[in-house]
């Protein structure tokens, strides 16, 4: 047996350093274009729509839904313990969707119901911190 | 409206073995196929002015096989490279750059010998947004849509099944499939989950082997002493979409399959309905359905039941993906090569598990996960009425 491998963990450019700096703080932001109403994901030097350099980080509510998943049965490198696991697409309520892990519930395609909330939640990698999701409470379901 | 694509193919070849090959490199097997499909065509080595191939560097391909190229084309978008190739190809003929280009796959995608490593950038935008939540290779990634598509259209898991047992239908009848013998939904629905919801059988296989093809001009295709019938390039189509699966605009239908479809249709100037056989990519099993409704076969939500009711089977009204497709004939990795020679011998008439009077053949490659697409529009003869 060969060592295991740390699961992979992000690089920041100077254009997604924000993203990963507020995710730091407990805070999910994405760059806003006003003149199109989106926020652009992933953070990029200008709005994909209209081209526009005058984009303001936001920091979102950090609600969403699930919108897609899937569940792999064969672990990543740095996944080996995790298996099977949920890579989901969550929709968040802002708009954009985003790819992300579900946390606090079983990986079963019983328990993952498309469209349920969601709300964020982090957790550390390697020297960053990582956008992840759990099921919102009860009382904060909208 | 564009003008007729004005190439044919007249060389076409796969190296003698698919599947396992542990004694040959990726570079060799690319050589094998081009040095058949030039031998395919009555050619030789000196009437090769172009050259275009994916996988590999362009140049180390040419190097390797002697070449001194005056057009090259390195163009690469995954496993559907080769049908954009082919389209750059016939520009590049029509407009004097060239006269014959190869079009060359070789990969050791099984067995790895001489097979570049995957590597993914943490810090490129995969690596950053995806590769953090354990997605790393494609089966990890390409299904991703496939639960909201199934709650979106009413999809089963039996239809998407039943896409893996009509195309072992095929398969059954050919002789160098890997995987010949036939299976039910029963069969697909107790295979090994690889990642919900696609089961072993819905993916596709992994395999070393290669292939090329020779094109030229329509004019010369014609008027030429090429050994086979020529294949005409009646229209083409190319498209990209995004780099990451997750920033799709619709993770049930992929853009780039529309826009590269409509272009290949308005160029030969056809619409579904004239298409007698199709090969569409068939990583794994959801791909037949996105591109059945994405091309224009059939309307949103039907493809499943489509597949299901027997329609692409043998006997079918529109025979698919002939060979058996990646997940029972071969799948090297970059497959498009693979969907491109089956249209070929389709049309020839030449097919292990030959349709009957294929005039036209449609062949729809993807590239990586929905990022890209290329679509290529054959017939025997260089203009249909449509």
């Amino acid at each position: 047996m060969t060592s295991r491998a740390a699961k992979p963990a992000p690089a920041p450019t100077p254009e997604t350093a924000e993203y990963w700096r507020a995710a730091e703080r407990g805070e999910l932001r994405l760059p806003y274009c006003a003149g199109c109403d989106a926020y652009v994901f992933y953070p990029r030097g200008a709005c994909p729509t209209c081209w526009s350099t005058e984009l303001t980080w936001t920091t979102l509510s950090g609600r969403g839904r699930l919108h897609s998943y899937l569940i792999s049965h064969i672990a990543a490198p740095g996944f080996e313990q995790d298996v099977p696991y949920a890579i989901a697409i969550v929709e968040l309520e802002e708009g954009p969707r985003l790819m992300s892990s579900v946390r606090g519930i079983a990986q079963t395609p019983e328990a993952l119901v498309l469209d349920m909330p969601l709300v964020v939640d982090f957790e550390p990698r390697g020297d960053v911190t990582l956008p992840v999701f759990r099921p919102a409470p009860v009382d904060a379901r909208g | 409206m564009a003008s007729p694509a004005g190439g044919a193919i007249v060389g076409a070849a796969e190296t003698a073995r698919l599947g396992v090959i542990e004694d040959q490199s990726a570079l060799e097997l690319h050589a094998e196929a081009a040095r058949s499909a030039v031998a395919d065509a009555g050619l030789t080595l000196a009437d090769i002015d172009g050259l275009a191939t994916a996988g590999l560097p362009a140049i180390t391909v040419s190097h390797h096989l002697g070449l001194r190229p005056r057009y090259l084309d390195g163009t690469y978008i995954g496993g559907g490279s080769f049908l954009l190739h082919l389209r750059h190809a016939v520009a590049a003929i029509q407009s004097g750059l060239c006269e014959t280009v190869l079009i060359t796959h070789g990969a050791s995608n099984r067995s790895r010998v001489g097979r570049p490593p995957r590597v993914t950038d943490p810090a490129s935008p995969m690596g950053q947004f995806e590769q953090p939540y354990g997605a790393f290779t494609p089966p990890t990634l390409f299904p991703i849509g496939v639960l909201r598509y199934m709650k979106k259209y009413g999809l089963t898991h039996e239809q998407l099944a039943s896409v893996a047992v009509a195309q072992r239908t095929w398969a059954s009848k050919v002789p160098r499939a890997m995987f010949r013998s036939p299976i039910t939904v029963d069969d697909v629905l107790a295979s090994r989950m690889v990642a919900y919801p696609m089961r072993l059988l819905e993916c596709c296989l992994v395999t070393d082997g290669g292939g090329a093809v020779v094109v030229t001009s329509a004019d010369r295709a014609r008027t030429g002493s090429f050994r086979k019938p020529p294949v005409f390039v009646l229209g083409a189509g190319e498209a990209c979409e995004t780099s990451m699966i997750s920033t799709m605009g619709d993770l049930t239908t992929s853009r780039a399959f529309v826009d590269a479809s409509t272009a290949a249709f308005a160029e030969a100037r056809l619409r579904p309905r004239d298409v007698d056989h199709l090969m569409v990519y068939d990583a794994f099993a959801h791909l037949p359905i996105y591109a059945l409704e994405d091309c224009g076969f059939v309307a949103r939500g039907e493809a499943g039941a489509f597949i299901a009711e027997g329609h692409t089977r043998p006997g079918g009204t529109l025979p698919m993906n002939t060979n058996g497709g990646g997940l029972s004939y071969t799948h090297t990795g970059l497959y498009g090569m693979f969907l491109l020679l089956e249209a070929v011998r389709q049309v020839r008439g030449e097919a292990a598990a030959q349709v009957p009077g294929v005039d036209v053949s449609m062949v729809q490659g993807v590239g990586g996960m929905f990022e890209a697409a290329g679509t290529v529009i054959l017939g025997s003869h260089d203009a249909y009425a449509g």
